[in-house]
């Protein structure tokens, strides 16, 4: 190598005398502390946004309403009313059911569909997933509308078939049902439940499936015994996806739901306006959590149960 | 993906029902959104068949109302604002999460991710109880904020494939080279995330343009688009305008995520 | 502390959380030494390389770079350069400025970088090469692009963690040589992690043999060749057949090693300094050995009965078994002399096992 005036390495051994700062030296030697350093603004604003909007949100539900204030004294008068009042557990039980049906309603639609595009699909992958997922992202309103310009009195289904003669006056079950709710929730997160469904299908090891035919299994056979089983924790995280998020909804069944098709995300969402009980709001919202989490931890063990049998 | 090569094995041999079943999810899964543009161009005041006639006299409609107008930029402003901070934010923590061994880290990844599976009105009430307490008035300051919520776990998820994607020796080899922690993100990891980046605010800004669940509770006397719209819904003959309006924000947000997701998958389909 | 050593390792832990990377690690490396860390994968040594780059940092101990403490020096300030397993090309460059990435610093003139670049081209034979995009080079030419990119910087010391190691066969043979005379070329203090050990044993001056975290033996290859320290070294590189054995003193003059199968073998006095009755192992390399049909007429034998044989072409190798020994011996001869099918050893045959004592190695017992 030729003699060149610059000698970088020695440029940097001068810089490297510098005396670093007690700070970036210990960033330095703690990889942990940088780290957190990084993800520290993200943790502040979803502890901001989450942890302590949730302690505030126990403590209003220990709160009663007095006229347009609140008494602050501790009491689980709210939670007894919700124990009491029939109209509650109702209420709940309804948005479990209406929720489970729809889960289960997308899953069984979703799961070929994704078994499809992972196992069957060999060109533009890609455009095939883009297809399926894109209508998740936009507008969650526009689409549960979207239903309600189908399903209405006047609607898409009612004028169209009215016109063709098919029916003489329009089908008043349609809207404001919780069919209606059910049809909409199920088309609103398809396309959301089939993403991880999809993923844990294509992460399956093809030859498994060969290895299964080789050694004797005809498809339903090979179905049952490896694919199944394999994507089950896809289902499981597709069900999660879709059951959760559901149960809490109010858009839907205040646009498409009617009397019968009301959820406890509406009566929450009554709370914090027109009946103008926050407390009750707050105690509402921490049960609905609470038996979600029940629900879902019953879920969580039943399937692997489920599976450690099958296995 | 290794699929290429083995078409014609015996596992993957087309099946027919199967292709026919797909064709039908896609149509269903499409066409009842397409109603809204459809009934957008129809010539009369009430939304149901026959169509009446091809009109674009809602849209013109809309163009000349204030109130529209000032929803857009109260959208635009809130959703321009959440796409930066959380795709600045979404960068930096996806980075320390693949880069650094921390402890406890798979328990704050799933606090980050918590939001995509609680029930956004939980989210909503908790932060309007929260800023009522402290008596912070209701703007587009804290429909920012639930945003920001909603959008976060949304941005890491966009950009933690990125940094899973390129090998950990590339930022090594440029602060082996001279360069420190600054330089190394512009010169090495920005350039080698970019795609990501373009995701991450095409999609988040998407999902805070159409969002209506945390806005609904954190909303104060600025509407958001999808706001005005909810407002707009009790009237019976303001139904066309907000079709028309909504046929432009569904158009919109096709348009964004569609390249989000082209741009975000870029030169990872065949890692 | 006074040495001339270039790098100084001194008392050098890691922990992994509760695992033990790195166990009370102290060597020295030279100036413009090509030094070499070699172990099987887990061993520590590309950890060790990681130590002196500055990726990880010492839990304890220190490490000094030309007589600097380096703790506290974070990689982008240190006098050494890395060329990187999967040699870490920037895919969004081209090779040009690949190799001056780390130029941007000394504010240099477009033209006196472009000519340090060509020239650095010129060095790893890739002349032309500076507009290429990183992905249209094959793996060799990405090792000498990763190798000029350290390079260009003038480093003290390169760093190299098993580069050749995803190069095919004859590429990787080529490189080493090609590495050797580089590095004689530039005379820069190069560290290379390898698990190859002939690559090793080619390219260095030095070998730190490295397992579990802590270094077995430093030596020239010759010396790990001909006189490892150790079992666990004698057999990392190449083969080594071991004889449980019993130091035999006759007064202060004489000692021998009375072995099972070998007999007893006379020793020199500065190879054995257990006392008499002391158990140890006799190791032999199996081209030590030499295989004869008739009973030679002096020197040391024994008689042996021929069981398995390989041919590898240039030589074979033999597995004879011995009286006394529960396990076959392991000779390997080169197949100069012998053309022919019916010139070899047949199992089953009466054979005639020689050596030289100078060859043998004493090691404590196990």
């Amino acid at each position: 190598m030729a003699d060149t005036s610059l000698s970088p390495a020695e440029a940097r051994q001068s810089a490297e005398r510098i005396k670093t700062s007690w700070f970036s030296a210990l960033l330095y030697r703690s990889e942990a502390l940088r780290g957190y350093l990084l993800m520290s603004p993200t943790i502040l604003i979803l502890t901001i946004g989450i942890i302590i909007p949730f302690f505030i949100l126990v403590a209003m539900s220990l709160w009663t309403r007095d006229g347009f204030g609140f008494d602050t004294t501790l009491t689980m008068a709210n939670y007894a009313r919700t124990w009491d009042e029939p109209i509650f557990g109702a209420l709940l039980q309804r948005s479990f059911w209406i929720s489970g049906v729809a889960t289960v309603a997308t899953i069984l639609v979703c799961y070929p569909m994704a078994y499809y595009v992972a196992f069957h699909v060999h060109k533009n992958k890609m455009m095939w997933i883009i297809l399926m997922t894109l209508p998740f992202w936009t507008s969650y309103l526009l689409r549960v509308f979207a239903w309600k310009v189908i399903l209405g009195y006047e609607g898409v289904i009612n004028s169209g078939f009215m016109s063709l003669g098919l029916i003489e006056a329009p089908l008043e079950f349609l809207l404001y049902s919780q069919t209606a709710v059910i049809i909409t929730l199920a088309h609103a997160w398809a396309a959301f439940a089939i993403l991880p469904m999809y993923v844990s299908l294509e992460k399956i090891d093809k030859s498994l499936l060969e290895a299964a035919t080789d050694l004797g299994d005809g498809p339903v056979a090979r179905f049952l015994r490896i694919t199944l089983p394999l994507s089950m924790p896809g289902i499981i995280a597709a069900s999660f996806l879709i059951f959760i998020p559901t149960t809490g909804d109010y858009i839907t069944p205040a646009l498409l739901g009617g009397p019968d098709g009301a959820m406890i995300g509406n009566f929450i969402q009554l709370q914090f306006g027109p009946v103008n009980n926050w407390p009750m709001g707050a105690t509402l919202s921490i049960v609905l959590m609470l038996w979600i989490s029940a629900i879902a931890l019953v879920f969580l063990f039943v399937t692997k149960k489920a599976q450690d049998k099958i296995a | 993906m290794s699929a290429r090569g083995d078409t014609g094995t015996y596992i993957k041999r087309p099946n027919r029902p199967l292709q026919i079943y797909a064709v039908i999810f896609l149509i269903v899964l499409y066409v009842p959104v397409l109603f809204i543009p459809m009934f957008s161009f129809n010539d009369s005041i009430y939304v149901r068949f026959p169509l009446q006639g091809f009109t674009l006299q809602w849209y013109a409609e809309l163009w000349s109302r204030d109130a529209v107008w000032a929803a857009l930029f109260n959208s635009v402003k809130v959703g321009a604002v959440v796409a930066a901070i959380s795709t600045i934010l979404g960068v930096v923590a996806a980075r320390a999460i693949t880069r650094y061994r921390i402890p406890g880290k798979s328990a704050l990844v799933t606090f980050i991710m918590m939001p995509l599976v609680i029930p956004g009105i939980i989210f909503g009430v908790a932060l309007l109880v929260l800023l009522s307490r402290m008596g912070v008035p209701l703007s587009l300051y804290t429909v920012t904020l639930g945003h920001l919520i909603v959008c976060l776990p949304f941005a890491v998820a966009t950009l933690l494939p990125r940094f899973e994607g390129f090998d950990p020796s590339m930022e090594e080899a440029s602060a082996d080279l001279g360069e420190n922690g600054w330089w190394t993100f512009w010169r090495v990891t920005f350039p080698m995330v970019f795609p990501g980046v373009v995701a991450s605010l095409l999609l988040t800004f998407t999902i805070s343009f159409d969002e209506f669940i945390m806005a609904f509770f954190l909303t104060g006397t600025d509407a958001t688009l999808p706001m005005y719209i909810w407002g707009q819904l009790r009237f019976p003959q303001e139904f066309p305008s907000v079709l028309a309006l909504s046929s432009l924000i569904l158009f919109i947000s096709f348009i964004l995520v569609f390249i989000a997701q082209r741009v975000g998958r870029m030169g990872l389909e065949d890692a | 502390m006074k040495n001339d050593a270039f790098i100084s390792i001194r008392n050098v832990n890691k922990y992994f959380g509760s695992f033990q990377a790195i166990d009370n690690v102290n060597m020295d490396i030279g100036e413009g030494e090509f030094f070499s860390l070699l172990g099987a994968s887990g061993c520590g040594k590309t950890t060790l390389l990681r130590m002196l780059a500055g990726f990880e940092s010492t839990s304890d101990g220190e490490i000094l770079i030309d007589g600097q403490p380096s703790a506290d020096v974070p990689p982008h300030h240190r006098p050494v350069n890395m060329v990187f397993q999967s040699y870490a090309i920037f895919p969004h460059l081209n090779v040009a400025d690949n190799i001056a990435y780390g130029l941007r610093k000394h504010k240099l003139s477009k033209p006196q970088k472009q000519e340090m670049v060509d020239e650095m081209l010129e060095l790893i034979k890739l002349p032309g090469y500076g507009k290429r995009k990183a992905n249209e080079l094959s793996g060799g030419q990405r090792q000498r692009i990763a190798l000029a990119r350290a390079l260009i910087l003038k480093p003290k010391v390169l760093l190299l963690d098993e580069p050749l190691g995803a190069l095919d066969k004859q590429l990787r043979e080529q490189m080493q040589l090609e590495l050797r005379a580089l590095q004689r070329q530039v005379g820069i203090t190069f560290v290379f992690v390898t698990h190859d050990q002939e690559e090793a044993l080619t390219l260095s001056d030095r070998i730190a043999v490295m397992s579990g975290g802590k270094v077995l033996q430093v030596d020239t290859p010759e010396g790990l060749y001909e006189a490892p320290k150790t079992r666990e070294v004698a057999s990392f590189i190449g083969n080594m057949n071991f004889f449980q054995g019993t130091v035999r003193r006759n007064g202060s003059s004489e000692a021998a090693i009375e072995t099972q199968g070998l007999g007893s073998i006379p020793i020199s006095l500065e190879k054995v300094t257990k006392p008499d009755g002391a158990p140890v192992q006799v190791a032999l390399r199996p081209e030590k050995f030499e295989l004869l049909e008739e009973e030679p007429t002096g020197g040391h034998f024994v008689s042996a009965k021929m069981d398995k044989t390989a041919y590898l072409g240039e030589r074979s190798h033999y597995y004879v078994t011995l009286d006394g020994k529960s396990e076959p011996v392991a000779v390997s001869s080169t197949n100069q002399f012998v053309a022919r099918d019916d010139d070899r050893w047949k199992e089953g045959e009466p054979v005639w096992l020689s050596w030289s004592p100078e060859a043998v190695v004493v090691l404590d017992a196990d």
